[in-house]
């Protein structure tokens, strides 16, 4: 079997970097991509736009050869090739830094970099270069760390110095600025300009328009897996560039008046929790009260805490002591996951694949995961199949799921349309406290939008929703009252009216105001 | 680094209908390598298949014996598959059916002359207490000190093989038994009742048609076997239901144990009348094979135990015809597994010629 096809370009080698064709992708029952057309030049940054489910990820697989088109050509510097294998992307001069990291905790930065090479360097060597590449593109990483030492931050600028090392030409980033704090997404885009200088081409993949008009020099936005334009960010603005993307003006969320509050739904009282994973955040004397009607976030950057946080009030960690976890006036430390629920929780996790769903059941299957007491989908211990079909059916009609129907399974769906499955699962069961992490994480800006009206409206119903999400804006627009969360200690929540996002990046580095002393609270936070 | 120039590589769509159609595709190899064999060994292949697959069958006596040796294999079988649906790999059926024998022995021995209808119901579910306990210990180490399942539910058989040796031989040995290692022979009332005149074929295969039935009931429709299907399908799912984690081991291995101990129920009230060392011919080992060539689905594994109780029968007739040792039953079993294995890394994994390029 060949495994790389190269011949003469018919034409004269026109300064494009990278040239796609009419590329199609079909899954069964799903066109990924149809017809797509992208060019990319030299020092170019490419933004690639579009709604979750439009083929953005397809397409940069194909790139880097993670699968294979099932029609259409890439063109490589003028020259036809076909990509079988990322080793081979990378011989190109292909690089990819995932949204989801692929590195080892417990070695060294060196070691894992030195993992991805394709013969055994010598350690001391790649050390320093490593610290070469830092010091010039300005990403501050010592390379005898360990990896569970590092921020998600530095963890991102490993990945990117690991692509770097092979000298790119073209550079591939899915999602990066997700994990970031404001601050580290400066540095970040700073890295980025430098390379477009010295003449690496960027394609960017991400759905936060304000990024992509300030950083990329051209976008090519997809929907339903086909390109439906092209422009050029600067000269466009974000309602514009939405319309390319999701076909029509962006929705807003109708924020409902601030109202008086109801009882306490969800009230911590000090709690402590020591991590059950040895790279992970000890929880530090926590409180704080969720009341009736009220919507109350929790920003920080990922790794401060925010999953052990999550595992103690749903259940799935049980607590020592009974009284630091209280839904609705009970103690509920001690209880499991189900028995919190039955108290009227429900809960969306941040990983949906494997925790919030199960990969290989259909969505009707995936319905009953926590839906079983609260709409009635088991009787004397037998499932009633048919009520579930019918439940999910109706899940997805109201949350706009594209997919195969209730049968379909759940890792058939995109991320986006899993989590509005998810969400819509949780909100029809009518809670009394929800409690969601990431609600819109990797999801497009129609489907956030309304995610977060499906949230407001649940808010004005009367249920108290704790909000726990690493996007401020998104914190910002759908919140009552914001809190903090550094280091595994919780800032105390103030009203939105009174903070900004200014403030809130300061708290988020783990220096707020002590209520008590009015000084400033000592723990350096974990930052990007 | 050198490169294999073989890889496997894996499919993005692993096929639903290979899944199927893997287990008869790993009987047709087994076929295939069984006729080199028989010709590796010197003999007649023809004949040599003859006398496997279809000699054993060739009259009602042959079918009735075949069920026979089926019943025990469904039992055990589908009692494994509700574990192994949940990653609870219970190896030690083979020694909670030998509990099952001993457990259903006691009552009848005890009872002998006095028993009555209520006889065959109580050795019944004697013999599912007993299986049931001895699956306890490995659940409870398991669930108390994180224990693992397969080594502790393995090294019990052994434990069961000594005791039933110990009993046979001492306490309950029968005084006009000559010296044999068994039991006296049950009363008429401790037998299960003969359903098809002139053979040996008895009421324990409806007692496992209906425990192949309530498995289905379980695994397909009831609410625990749900639970227990997500807990081995994704454990982060079933930690976020609330699923508890321990009960699902419990069941998992009281399941496996229960219905362990009523095929050795149906054996010593069965064709063997009496409890002897060798009550258990492998049939707790075959049934882990059955339950996964029936993918642990009660309809296939109806239908592997069928196939697993011929691979036994014809092992007995090659033995006796064609002087081949007993052990070539075994071989057959294991080829099946082996080519069964072998066919699902093809379900999910594609092989592919050349070298992996860099």
């Amino acid at each position: 079997m060949t495994t790389r096809t190269t011949m003469p370009a018919a034409g004269v080698h026109d300064g494009w970097r990278l040239e796609l064709k009419g590329i199609g992708k079909v899954y069964p029952g799903v066109v990924a991509n149809d017809g797509v057309d992208l060019r990319v030049r030299a020092g170019e940054i490419h933004a690639v736009l579009g709604e979750n489910g439009a083929g953005k990820s397809t397409l940069m697989k194909i790139i880097y050869g993670v699968t294979r088109p099932s029609t259409g050509r890439m063109l490589w510097e003028g020259e036809e090739v076909a990509i079988e294998n990322p080793a081979q992307a990378r011989a190109l001069g292909i690089g990819m830094v995932f949204q989801h990291f692929s590195l080892f905790e417990t070695l060294t930065v060196v070691e894992n970099v030195a993992l991805a090479m394709p013969d055994q360097p010598d350690l001391g060597a790649l050390a320093r270069r490593i610290e070469e590449v830092s010091a010039r593109y300005g990403l501050p990483v010592s390379p005898r760390r360990h990896v569970h030492a590092l921020s998600v931050g530095e963890r991102q600028r490993v990945e990117i110095i690991r692509c770097l090392l092979q000298a790119p030409k073209l550079l591939i980033m899915d999602e990066p600025t997700s994990v970031l704090t404001p601050k580290a997404v400066r540095k970040l885009f700073e890295t980025l300009r430098q390379l477009s200088a010295e003449g690496c081409s960027i394609l960017y993949i991400s759905h936060k328009l304000d990024e992509i008009a300030e950083l990329c020099h051209t976008a090519t936005v997809l929907r339903g897996g086909k390109v439906t334009g092209h422009c050029v960010p600067s000269d466009e603005t974000a309602a514009s560039m939405a319309r390319l993307m999701i076909g029509k003006d962006l929705p807003h969320c109708a924020h409902g008046q601030p109202r008086a509050a109801g009882e306490v739904r969800l009230r911590l009282a000090g709690l402590s929790h020591a991590s059950a994973d040895p790279f992970g955040t000890d929880l530090k004397d926590l409180h704080l009260d969720v009341h009736a009607g009220e919507i109350v976030g929790i920003a920080g950057v990922s790794g401060n805490g925010q999953q052990e946080l999550l595992l103690a009030i749903s259940g799935e960690e049980a607590i020592t002591e009974k009284h630091p976890v209280q839904i609705c006036g009970v103690e509920a430390g001690r209880m499991s996951a189900a028995r919190r629920r039955r108290l009227g929780m429900t809960f969306v996790p941040e990983d949906r694949l494997g925790r919030g769903a199960v990969p290989s059941l259909s969505l009707a299957d995936n319905a009953i995961l926590t839906a079983a007491r609260t709409r009635a989908l088991v009787r004397h211990g037998f499932v009633d199949f048919g009520r579930a079909r019918r439940f999910a059916a109706n899940c997805i009609e109201q949350f706009s799921v594209k997919c195969n129907g209730p049968d379909a399974a759940a890792k058939s769906l995109s991320g986006g349309n899993l989590q509005k499955f998810i969400m819509g699962r949780e909100i029809m069961q009518q809670p009394r406290l929800l409690v969601c992490a990431q609600p819109t994480w990797g999801v497009d800006v129609g489907a956030a939008a309304f995610i977060r009206q499906a949230l407001i409206d649940l808010r004005e119903r009367g249920c108290a929703i704790l909000i726990i999400s690493e996007e401020l804006d998104e914190l910002f627009e759908v919140s009552d009252r914001i809190a903090v969360i550094a280091k595994g200690r919780l800032s105390p929540a103030c009203p939105v009216a009174q903070t900004s996002v200014e403030q809130i990046g300061i708290w988020m580095s783990g220096l707020w105001p002590d209520p008590e002393s009015g000084s400033i609270a000592g723990a350096e936070a974990v930052h990007g | 680094m050198a490169d294999f120039p073989l890889r496997l590589e894996p499919r993005a769509e692993p096929s639903r209908l290979m899944s199927y159609l893997s287990p008869l595709i790993a009987v047709v190899l087994t076929l295939v390598a069984g006729l080199l064999i028989f010709s590796a060994l010197g003999k007649d292949p023809v004949q040599g298949f003859r006398l496997f697959f279809i000699n054993p069958v060739r009259n009602l006596y042959g079918v009735s014996e075949l069920l026979l040796k089926a019943a025990p294999l469904m039992l055990c079988a589908v009692g494994l598959a509700i574990g192994f649906r949940a990653n609870v790999w219970n190896i030690g059926a083979e020694g909670q059916f030998i509990l099952g024998a001993i457990g259903a022995s006691g009552v009848a021995l005890y009872f002998k002359g006095s028993g009555g209808p209520l006889l065959l119901p109580a050795m019944l579910c004697a013999g599912a207490l007993a299986g049931a306990a001895w699956a306890a210990i490995p659940a409870l180490l398991k669930t108390r000190f994180n224990a693992n399942e397969i080594l502790v539910s393995l090294m019990l058989v052994y434990v069961a093989q000594l005791y039933v040796s110990w009993l046979v031989f001492g306490p309950w040995r029968d005084p006009m038994g000559f010296g044999f290692p068994q039991t006296e022979m049950f009363g008429r009332d401790a037998l299960l009742p003969n359903i098809l005149t002139g053979t040996r074929l008895n009421a324990g295969i409806f007692i496992a048609l209906g425990a192949l039935v309530a498995g289905y009931l379980f695994m397909q429709h009831s609410h625990t076997g749900f639970k227990m299907r997500v807990a081995g399908e994704a454990a982060g799912a079933a930690r976020y239901a609330g699923y508890s984690a321990s009960r699902m081991i419990w069941i998992g291995l009281l399941c496996g144990g229960a219905a362990a101990g009523v095929a050795g129920m149906t054996e010593v009230a069965g064709p063997m009348g009496q409890l002897t060392d060798k009550v258990s011919l492998g049939y707790g080992f075959a049934a882990i094979i059955v339950a996964f060539v029936g993918r642990l689905n009660p309809i296939g594994i109806a239908l592997a135990s069928l196939l697993m109780a011929l691979l036994f029968l014809g092992g007995e007739q090659v033995q006796q015809h064609m002087n081949l040792p007993s052990s070539i039953s075994m071989v057959f079993q294991g080829m099946l597994l082996f080519f069964l294995l072998g066919a699902d890394v093809f379900i999910n994994y594609r092989l592919r010629f050349g070298r992996a390029t860099r």
